[in-house]
């Protein structure tokens, strides 16, 4: 099983749930993350008072999928989400060791 | 007084006294009748009692709220909250009496102490049309914005307790002795210092009284060096709009008299506004490469404080050059000054409301007409104006200045002016008043 981190711009959720969806992925978690790559962040000037803004706002998007989805999965987050603009995100895949359903306690690729 | 200058006034206060006995409508057709109470004028000092007061809450707690960081809103709006209704009772107790009763030179009396004395049939001698409570209330409304205002220089540290003895000692020892002068038959009246609406009793004072605070009290953790960017600055447009309606009866209503002056002061405040946010935008445009928010609604309240002193003496297109003024002068204080001069004005009490204040109260005595407000200014010829009203900031100045400094000491004597370090990095609201915004 594979862990897909996806950090991607906020406006591009939509696009990527729905290219996810239509792999067959059902279910993903989201956080609203702050951070920053080489896209550079912006000054905020409040009576003169310059506030450098170098956290942006982002989306963090966690998918657990079978290691045989995993190649599929980020291509379709990479077509999804790229703009083509400095700032479109990054994504990490790391192995996972265990997974359960609460509900129904079944284990691993079952309870994905 | 300046207030008073209405030929409508000039009668004797015995006559007053005796025709507000009588409520028949002939009476009033008499020539020479003696002032009485009349519906309009009451009517209209009511209303905008009902106005200054919206100024404060929600106005000024929406203006304050929405420029502090999110962990101190609730904070700022229990400090302007906590000025309107102590500040109230304080000027019932003892604030009117001293600043509105008698005729010495340094300070009122005692004699209308809880409003001891006041009737169904008494009047104010500066407002012979209208009952005194109405009088009363209205002047109550201008003392407790005023104190209010103060708390935005120290907004994000001061004390709530601290705050809250500050209210009541300052009404007492700053404010009431100055709009006794200015307004209440002092000295500063009877030199000349001309101030419709309190550029010197309202907008210098509480700027020079912020300005003290925050130099007693300190720069706020992080200044200069952590991000203190407003929460929300649409709370702080909403608020600049009620401030703005509200101004109508700030002003207008301190002819004292639904009348012209009236009409003159809101036409002289609204576009004295106009021209303050349009300054404003456009010097910061120019400087800084946007026009933003924070830069128009400051201009707005640049130029409604700096109107303040000159509106219902001034003619409308003399609002506009106030409100450029205003616009130019308070951005140059806020943004450049400030700076340099390394204080922390939180919200800019001092920038906007002093300057402005100040500002106001000597350029009405460029443009003060004779016609509207029978002191003629020194474009009418009478040079001796401006050094009137200068001699009028230098008082209230220094008054305010001293005061403030000294009764911020006695408080801090007690107990601390500041949270503590961690507290601050806590946040107000939770720290002083357990609540917070989710």
């Amino acid at each position: 099983m594979k862990l897909v981190t996806a950090i991607i711009k906020p406006f591009k959720l939509d696009e990527v749930r729905d290219a996810l969806t239509a792999i067959g992925v059902h279910g993903m978690t989201v956080s609203e993350v702050k951070g920053y790559g080489r896209q550079k962040g912006h000054t905020e000037i409040y009576r003169g008072a310059e506030y450098a803004v170098n956290f942006l706002p982002k989306l963090k998007i966690e998918v657990g999928v079978p290691d045989d989805m995993e190649d599929k999965v980020v291509a379709a987050i990479v077509n999804s989400a790229k703009t083509g603009q400095i700032g479109d995100g990054k994504i990490f895949v790391s192995n996972v060791g265990h997974a359960v359903r609460i509900r129904t306690g079944e284990t691993d690729n079952d309870a994905l | 007084m300046s207030r008073i200058q209405s030929t409508r006034f000039g009668v004797a206060g015995i006559a007053a006294a005796l025709i507000a006995l009588s409520a028949a409508p002939a009476f009033a057709q008499a020539a020479a009748a003696p002032a009485k109470i009349d519906a309009a004028d009451t009517a209209f000092l009511l209303s905008a009692t009902g106005l200054v007061l919206m100024m404060s809450i929600p106005g000024l707690a929406l203006f304050y709220c929405g420029m502090v960081r999110k962990k101190n809103v609730l904070a700022t709006m229990a400090q302007t909250f906590a000025a309107v209704a102590l500040g109230s009772l304080v000027w019932m107790a003892v604030g009117y009496s001293l600043a509105f009763t008698g005729d010495g030179a340094l300070i009122g009396t005692l004699d209308r102490i809880f409003l001891k004395g006041m009737t169904m049939e008494s009047i104010h001698p500066a407002a012979k049309t209208i009952p005194e409570s109405v009088f009363m209330i209205y002047q109550m409304t201008f003392a407790i914005i005023t104190v209010a205002l103060v708390a935005g220089s120290v907004a994000d540290r001061m004390r709530f307790s601290a705050f809250v003895w500050f209210v009541v000692g300052w009404l007492i020892l700053v404010y009431a002795p100055i709009a006794h002068w200015v307004w209440g038959g002092g000295f500063l009246a009877g030199a000349g210092v001309i101030d419709f609406a309190g550029g010197l009793v309202v907008h210098l004072n509480c700027g020079i009284a912020g300005l003290v605070a925050c130099y007693v009290i300190g720069v706020r953790r992080g200044y200069g060096s952590e991000n203190l960017a407003p929460f929300n600055l649409s709370l702080a447009v909403i608020g600049t709009g009620l401030l703005w309606v509200g101004w109508f009866g700030f002003n207008g209503g301190s002819a004292l008299a639904a009348g012209s002056r009236a009409g003159y002061a809101v036409v002289a405040t609204h576009l004295a506004a106009c021209a303050g946010v349009c300054t404003w935008m456009l010097i910061e445009w120019w400087d800084r490469g946007k026009p933003s928010v924070l830069g128009m609604i400051s201009g707005a309240i640049a130029g409604l404080g700096t109107i303040t002193p000159a509106s219902g003496f001034v003619l409308p297109w003399h609002g506009v050059v106030i409100g450029i003024a205003a616009g130019g002068i308070c951005y140059w204080a806020c943004v450049k000054l400030k700076q340099a001069l390394g204080y922390d004005d939180s919200l800019d009490v001092f920038g906007v409301h002093g300057v402005g204040g100040a500002t106001g109260t000597i350029l009405v005595g460029v443009f003060a007409v004779a016609a509207i407000g029978e002191t003629k200014g020194l474009l009418e010829g009478n040079a001796g104006q401006v050094l009137t009203q200068l001699y009028g900031v230098g008082v209230t100045l220094a008054w305010a200045a001293i005061g403030t400094f000294v009764l911020l000491k006695v408080i801090g004597f007690f107990l601390p002016l500041r949270v503590r370090d961690e507290d601050e990095r806590i946040g107000l609201d939770l720290t002083q008043h357990g609540e917070q915004l989710q």
